[in-house]
């Protein structure tokens, strides 16, 4: 098997893992830094018989995909800060009537327009709790080029798996970076299609417990007529007041996720086995804190790296039993403490847990980190 | 025997939310016959809906129906069209949805011209919220939110359609209940993106704090009010004043945009 090999920017790849998963509708609205992904679609949804759409607006954008998803396509939009707030009242939407869609948030500095063409990973709240209610939420944070590609493609097995918006995002390094891919052959990554009703048009109910906590979700126009709504709704898909529906339904939507973190919840785990200081950190600044966990085993120093590549949900079991072998832990982050109060909240107290953090547009390189695991050890 | 609607409602759907003497029912019905007369296939057909009284609808209809985010029904419709063509497309809601907070929306579909009907029931006033003003709120009314009057001037959502670029723009009111079938109609014969706005009335939330004495009397205006656009060219322009023009006002043929992104499609894929 003789794989491709290319040159690519972090963008490009998301963009074209996107497409081999099965992505046949993009629509977006331009912003910086991700707007390359949006142009890479719109030069390859054509050929693959699929269609891209600039729209008037992010939240337009986000409208579009949704309701191009409910005819059973594969869909993706792509953003950055400012595009991904507006966005967030769709998302919500997305989340209560279970429509499978994947959201690109390229992070930049904020809030506002803050800092356009500057790395940031401020946006991790956000994207757990950036639309109002109670949702689940699955969020990917790639590192690496490559890796951004099959994270997308992950991404659109995730939404398509358990139908729900699935959120990708990149630091702007990694979104702008450039570097060496192979492309995986047709069938080398496992792609996931939606569950179809096992049901005919008369029995079939859009969220039907009968079927577990994900129920399988039709398609408009395929011969099965169902209501959609972004009220509380019951499992016929039709609005509800009752109470005792309204509470069961959003446990279960909550419970999907939770219930499946053994197959979502992915990490890298690097020189830990022995290690007395962990650092803790994903993206960009993953990168340079391998860096730095390698300068520290060469002054002796037994530290080691856990990459969170799974940022929602958080892989809260891994870091407990981690926060029981080590001594201290950091989190260096692109943002002023936000990854830190969740890795507290995990640690619980047994090791002390210290950030390194910044905003100011630069990287945290990995002088700053080793400088702190010589501090803490 | 009468016109069967059951067949296009969903039973046990009903009684509807809408107040007495809402005009909705009305425009619903003549929707209904519309449809019944293009004889659209209710398992291809959508109706979209953003938020408002008037965009409970589609939820009484038997057909795949969305009721969305608030102003954003055209935006979600359009990603329906373009991912399944073969679909007839129905946008509906109201006057604040669909020119206040979906304005940008409204505009821009009518400049792309994608092939979809979008019915607008405009009564002049955010009915589901208490009587708030909307932007077609007619100067110096009183809403909740306007208790000295409104000091906003109002839009013409026709007027509106046709400066954005749609392709086919109608009017007509709840009180002429036998016109309205025939509008949406011939709005959803067109091919590209048709606006049929209904004037419609809220008694209880407009009606009551502007004097009106009953909805009959609400009804009488909008009877008043309404001069067929083919009869308005005779007609001095005194006789015009505080009226509103009725019936097809704009109609051109311009390339829908569904289509023209399938050539594209085809064309890329043509040169490999």
């Amino acid at each position: 098997m003789s794989n491709r090999v290319a040159f690519l920017q972090g963008n490009e790849a998301c963009a074209h893992g996107a497409i081999y998963a099965g992505c046949r509708f993009f629509a977006g609205y331009p912003i910086t830094p991700s707007t390359e992904v949006a142009e890479v679609m719109a030069k390859e949804l054509p050929r693959v018989g699929g269609a891209f759409m600039q729209m008037e607006d992010e939240i337009a954008a986000m409208a579009a995909v949704i309701g191009a998803s409910l005819t059973g396509t594969k869909v993706l939009t792509a953003t950055s800060g400012p595009g991904f707030s507006l966005k967030q009242e769709n998302i919500g939407y997305a989340c209560i009537t279970e429509v499978p869609c994947v959201i690109v948030n390229v992070m930049r500095g904020g809030p506002s327009t803050g800092m356009p063409t500057g790395p940031s990973q401020s946006d991790v709240m956000q994207a757990r709790w950036g639309t109002h209610g109670d949702h689940p939420a699955i969020c990917l944070v790639p590192a690496s080029v490559q890796e951004l590609f099959t994270e997308t493609v992950r991404a659109f097995n995730l939404a398509e798996k358990y139908r729900t918006p699935v959120t990708v995002m990149p630091d702007e390094i990694v979104g702008h970076m450039r570097e060496r891919i192979v492309f995986p052959e047709p069938g080398e990554l496992e792609v996931i299609d939606r569950t179809g009703p096992t049901v005919g048009p008369d029995e079939y109910k859009p969220y039907d417990t009968r079927f577990g906590d994900v129920p399988p979700l039709a398609s408009f126009g395929s011969g099965y007529r169902f209501h959609v709504t972004g009220l509380n709704k019951a499992e016929d898909g039709f609005p509800t007041t009752r109470a005792e529906i309204v509470q069961a339904e959003e446990e279960r939507q909550l419970r999907k996720i939770e219930n499946a973190v053994d197959d979502i919840v992915t990490f890298e785990e690097y020189l830990l086995d022995d290690a007395e200081v962990a650092v803790v950190a994903f993206g960009s600044i993953a990168r340079s804190a391998r860096y730095a966990v390698n300068q520290a085993r060469k002054a002796g120093i037994r530290a080691g790296l856990f990459r969170i590549i799974t940022y929602w949900p958080f892989p809260e079991r891994q870091i407990r039993a981690l926060s029981e072998r080590v001594r201290a832990v950091i989190t260096p982050e692109m943002n002023l403490g936000m990854t830190v109060h969740e890795v507290r909240r995990c640690v619980e107290g047994r090791a002390p847990v210290s950030g390194i953090f910044r905003v100011d547009g630069e990287p945290i390189g990995p002088g700053a980190i080793f400088a702190a695991i010589r501090e803490v050890r | 025997m009468g016109f069967d609607y059951d067949k296009y409602i969903r039973p046990g759907k009903l009684p509807h939310i809408w107040c007495p003497g809402c005009g909705h029912g009305i425009v619903m019905k003549g929707l209904i016959r519309a449809i019944d007369a293009l004889e659209l296939d209710k398992n291809k057909t959508a109706i979209v809906s953003g938020i408002g009284c008037a965009s409970r609808l589609p939820g009484y209809m038997d057909f795949c129906t969305l009721h969305t985010t608030h102003g954003r029904a055209v935006a979600f419709a359009t990603g329906i069209k373009m991912a399944r063509p073969e679909m007839n497309v129905i946008c509906v809601g109201g006057d604040g949805d669909g020119v206040a907070i979906g304005g940008n929306h409204f505009i821009h579909a009518c400049r792309r011209n994608i092939d979809m009907t979008y019915l607008i029931m405009n009564n002049n006033i955010y009915g589901m919220t208490g009587g708030q003003f909307s932007p077609t709120t007619p100067y110096g009314a009183k809403a909740s939110t306007t208790p000295y009057g409104n000091p906003d001037p109002p839009f013409d959502i026709a007027k509106l359609a046709i400066g954005a670029g749609a392709t086919f723009v109608a009017r007509g009111t709840a009180f002429h209940a036998a016109q309205i079938d025939k509008l949406l109609a011939e709005a959803m014969r067109h091919k590209g993106f048709s606006v049929v706005e209904i004037l419609d009335s809220c008694p209880t939330t407009y009606g009551r704090r502007n004097r009106f004495k009953s909805v009959v009397e609400m009804m009488n205006q909008l009877k008043d009010m309404a001069v067929p656009v083919t009869a308005a060219d005779k007609m001095p322009a005194e006789q015009l004043r505080g009226k509103v023009l009725t019936g097809i006002l704009y109609k051109e043929s311009k390339p829908e945009y569904v289509e023209e992104y399938r050539k594209l499609v085809e064309r890329v894929r043509a040169e490999g």
